[in-house]
């Protein structure tokens, strides 16, 4: 008895608050270096529900339409950083874009990240852009012989480097900025970012060697301030602000 | 049986092509364009001023007009400062300029090259000018020159 009025209910619910469909169309830029070394267009319309996410719909794609489709996602949450891609024009990741806030009656453009060598689809070598991450020394240098209780730090401490904390290594940034798209020698702002988070941690002691490294030719006097990467940040990092803070540190160090 | 190798994962696929400069160079550019800019914009604008609006305004500027400048000592440390600090400050944006969008290694060279030699050039002839200027070159018409020569 309880079953069958439970499930009426439900069923009445759902009609109500019944998620809005349309068909949204995804044009995507692939690259398949087995067939040509010449990138093409493919156009895809799928059915998406208004709380679908760009990711939702390249899925639908990918396990319904045309598995060669290829594009790297691990968690689905914004939080593992590996859907990182052109997103009409603008570097977002698939899994953080609602396809309603993107017009969904024009076809949604999606092309991997740029600066960086694409492997295949949406796949890029992230080599180059890890390796500048490594080159900043993203952990903690600290001296003499390590405390026998934790490392204290203040509130204040803590949140004068809070907002450079929440990288989660996407590339959006360092893939959005027009110096790193025609010179890849330039470090990028995520590693400057993770620089920056180490620069401004009251335990660490390796900023000097950190600072040396980006006074470098190709380090942060590259950086044109055209805030790119701060738009680009699907986490909300001021990743202009950090960049002219570590000028800053740099300037202030030198005189 | 044919052995099929496997690369080893995640093994190091690139060396490095950076080169580590350890020295101040591209911070004291950077802050020479920022210093340079400020004192441009007075040197220029009063340049502007008095060359323009003071006075007669542009219809004085003749060969008189610049010649009475450049007797004094003040313009002649006035312009130098400007050309200096303007052609440094140029050469090193357009420099930039070439970094951030020349992608051949060869096409930055040739233009590097170009333009440093458009600064040799311009900062050695004004220089030249400024400091070996004729404000009374001997048996040129009276009413060309400035005043102080017929005195």
């Amino acid at each position: 008895m309880t079953a069958v009025a439970e499930n009426s209910t439900s069923a009445a619910e759902t009609k109500a608050g019944e998620i809005p469909s349309f068909d949204v169309t995804l044009r995507i830029r692939r690259l398949d270096p087995d067939r040509s070394d010449e990138p093409f267009w493919e156009e895809f319309t799928v059915t998406a529900h208004a709380t679908d996410r760009v990711l939702d719909a390249m899925h639908k794609v990918k396990w319904e339409v045309d598995g060669s489709l290829t594009f790297r996602r691990s968690c689905a949450h914004g939080i593992c950083g590996s859907d990182a891609m052109r997103i009409n024009g603008r570097n977002r990741l698939a899994c953080k874009t609602l396809l309603k806030d993107l017009d969904p009656s024009k076809p949604i453009v999606i092309e991997p990240i740029k600066g960086l060598p694409v492997l295949k689809d949406l796949v890029v070598d992230m080599e180059p852009f890890f390796a500048s991450y490594r080159e900043v020394m993203p952990f903690l240098i600290t001296g003499g012989n390590a405390p026998t209780a934790e490392r204290r730090q203040s509130p204040e401490e803590r949140a004068r480097y809070d907002d450079t904390t929440k990288c989660i290594l996407c590339a959006a940034c360092t893939s959005s900025c027009p110096v790193f798209w025609t010179d890849g020698q330039y470090f990028g702002p995520a590693a400057i970012v993770n620089a920056h988070r180490f620069i401004f941690d009251s335990r660490d002691e390796g900023a000097a060697q950190r600072l040396e490294i980006l006074n470098d030719k190709e380090g942060v006097w590259r950086c044109r301030t055209t805030f790119n990467c701060s738009e680009a940040c699907p986490r909300g990092i001021e990743v202009t602000k950090a960049i002219q803070e570590v000028k800053r540190a740099m300037i202030t160090r030198a005189f | 049986m044919a052995t099929v190798t496997v690369p080893a994962p995640r093994s190091p696929r690139s060396t490095r092509t950076r080169r580590t400069t350890r020295t101040n160079v591209e911070m004291l550019g950077w802050m020479f364009m920022r210093l340079s800019g400020v004192l441009l914009l007075v040197l220029i604008f009063a340049h502007l001023f008095v060359n323009l609006m003071v006075g007669d305004g542009i219809k004085a500027i003749d060969f008189a007009f610049v010649a009475g400048k450049w007797a004094s000592p003040f313009w002649q440390v006035w312009d130098l400062l400007m050309l200096w600090l303007a052609m440094i400050h140029g050469t090193n944006g357009v420099r930039t300029i070439i970094n951030d969008y020349a992608e051949r290694d060869g096409t930055r060279l040739v233009l590097k090259t170009l333009l440093y030699l458009a600064f040799v050039v311009t900062v050695v002839l004004g220089t030249l000018v400024i400091f070996t200027f004729e404000t009374c070159p001997a048996g040129a018409p009276t009413e060309l020159l400035p005043s102080f020569c017929t005195e």
